[in-house]
């Protein structure tokens, strides 16, 4: 009897109302922007005719959208670079039994729950050029933060990685925590010393943090856009350009619809990419365990 | 022992630095233009809440903190009850539909929300829903659907069937065995769906600032960008907005925060 009722599945008819909202505003959307992208539509009324793979061809002898592919994958690099290495070295002195943990944690953390734009702005005042105040009022820097072509990119970095490291802290801190204090013990017996436990123990095990904490920085940096819109707009000059802020300019101040969605699918084939080599790698650990 | 407490002294002076945007904010804000410009690191003496009677009504923050909540609640309350419903046939249909959907918004996950954004703009201005509550509670309930139905149909998955089969024993539908028996078993990610969702929403930047600036109808995010926008050049009355543009995320945070962690921390690996 049990066994009769619990084959019988709920009617698809669950899933009807997700799936229409879903198709309205994912799906159908996205299939458009995937044809826009072929055509030159200039967002005022139907007119738009199919130009092939011109846009994409126009996109390589772009300056600013060329620079500006540059500057997101530099700006990707460097956020997940930093702001891993960062959570990591944060998690594990969180992980540690210090008196002042639970508020370390809460500290590190707070800025991820901020809206970007409001940190944006608060760092524009930390990245102020006069030297009294500020970052370099602080440090007796005379740095022009966000003004300086060859600094503007790091900077933007910089705030990036101070809002988010404590979202990889928290992630690496789940996965230390799920590490089993046997085997650091049994790793201790055997005389391993501290550096050899990180080495053998804990960076192992801290595998599926990491891949999570990659994927989602990857993903992050490359659709960086708030943070750059509201503290430089791409300035100076496209020093700070990332492919979501020209998509945007593209689309909404010059009015290239068609060419602004054929940014947004290399933007969307670069995603695509990070997740797929992500997925498969998880099958992959999934199937070795 | 010794070796803690070193570590200790390390962490907090690095949490000390890490601080320093925030008293710089906080501090700034509390100051006269005089003050500002001669001493802009020092603690505030006096300090002066001029700056947050001002920016409050220059800002337009009561009545964004009004439609934030509005669309945050109404979108939160459609993708829990969307969401359920969709991931329960998701993770108990074992038919190749089952499957399929499941894979469909899946590739929501994937998809970034820029390829679908010109088609979609023009699809909700023809709704006529642009500068509204609706457009927006329409588009961030489309939108955090994939990654809703991805966490809720992995907790169902490792949910035991019998729960709704003795309610069915009972003579119970499927929709009455749901919205009973299974649904309250799912609060624990019930509370990780809300959070996550809460705070993208929350924090939403660019889609409230097309369709809704210049509406009057606009979130706290895109109020407080426009009001930066304005006074640019008036630190101390720009951070009394900003603090007061973010102090009800942060309160709320830091009541909830072991359970806004966790679902950081634990959300992700569904």
């Amino acid at each position: 009897m049990i066994k009769r009722f619990s084959a019988l599945s709920p009617s698809w008819l669950f899933a009807a109302p997700a799936l229409l909202v879903y198709a309205v505003v994912v799906l159908y959307p996205s299939v458009a922007g995937v044809l826009y992208a072929f055509t030159d539509w200039s967002g005022i009324g139907e007119g738009m005719s199919f130009v092939g793979a011109a846009n994409f061809r126009a996109i390589l002898n772009d300056e600013q959208a060329m620079g500006s592919l540059g500057n997101t994958l530099l700006l990707t690099l460097a956020i997940v670079v930093v702001q891993n290495g960062l959570g990591l070295l944060l998690a594990l002195g969180v992980h540690a039994k210090l008196r002042s943990r639970a508020l370390l944690r809460v500290i590190f953390f707070a800025p991820v729950v901020v809206s970007p734009v409001m940190v944006a702005f608060l760092w524009k005042y930390v990245y102020n050029p006069d030297p009294s105040a500020g970052l370099n009022g602080l440090l007796g820097l005379e740095v022009d933060w966000l003004g300086d072509p060859s600094v503007a990119l790091w900077s933007i970095a910089g705030m990036v990685v101070w809002q988010y490291a404590g979202y990889s802290m928290v992630i690496f801190l789940a996965g230390l925590e799920g590490i089993p204090a046997e085997l650091h013990e049994a790793a201790m017996i055997d005389g391993a010393g501290t550096l050899q436990r990180f080495r053998y123990v804990t960076w192992p095990l801290l595998a599926p943090a990491l891949t999570i904490n990659l994927m989602l920085s990857t993903i992050g940096g490359l659709k960086l856009f708030d943070q750059v819109f509201a503290a430089t707009n791409g300035g100076p000059g496209y020093a700070t350009e990332t492919l979501s802020t020209v998509l945007y300019k593209q689309a909404f101040v010059f009015g290239k619809f068609g060419y602004s969605t054929a940014i947004a699918l290399v933007l969307a084939l670069f995603v695509a990419a990070v997740s797929l080599v992500q997925i498969y790698y998880l099958r992959s650990r999934e199937v070795a365990q | 022992m010794r070796r803690t407490f070193l570590l200790e002294v390390v962490m907090i002076a690095a949490a000390v630095a890490f601080m320093f945007p925030v008293y710089a904010l906080v501090t700034l804000s509390l100051k006269d233009p005089a003050q500002l410009s001669q001493t802009p690191l020092a603690l505030p003496n006096p300090p002066t809440g001029d700056n947050f009677a001002k920016a409050w009504s220059a800002a337009a923050l009561a009545p964004s903190l009004v439609n934030s909540t509005v669309i945050t609640v109404v979108s939160l309350v459609a993708l829990i009850g969307l969401g359920s419903f969709a991931a329960y046939f998701l993770a108990r249909a074992h038919t190749r539909l089952g499957y399929g959907l499941y894979v469909l918004f899946l590739l929501g996950i994937v998809l970034p929300f820029q390829l679908g954004m010109i088609p979609l703009y023009r699809l909700v201005t023809d709704l006529g829903l642009i500068g509204t509550h609706a457009g927006m509670i329409l588009f961030y309930t489309g939108v955090q659907l994939p990654f809703t139905v991805f966490l809720y149909t992995g907790f169902i998955r490792a949910l035991p069937r019998e729960y709704a089969s003795a309610a069915q024993i009972d003579g119970a539908s499927h929709l009455t065995a749901f919205t009973r028996v299974v649904f309250p078993l799912l609060r624990p990610i019930t509370g990780t769906v809300l959070i996550l969702n809460a705070v993208f929403i929350w924090n939403d930047f660019f889609t409230p600032l097309l369709y809704l600036g210049g509406s009057g109808f606009e979130t706290v995010p895109v109020s407080v960008f426009s009001f930066v926008g304005q006074y640019v050049s008036d630190y101390g009355l720009v951070f009394a907005g900003l603090v007061m543009g973010a102090l009800p995320i942060v309160l709320v945070f830091l009541v909830l925060q072991r359970y806004v962690i966790k679902g950081f921390s634990s959300g992700l690996k569904g």
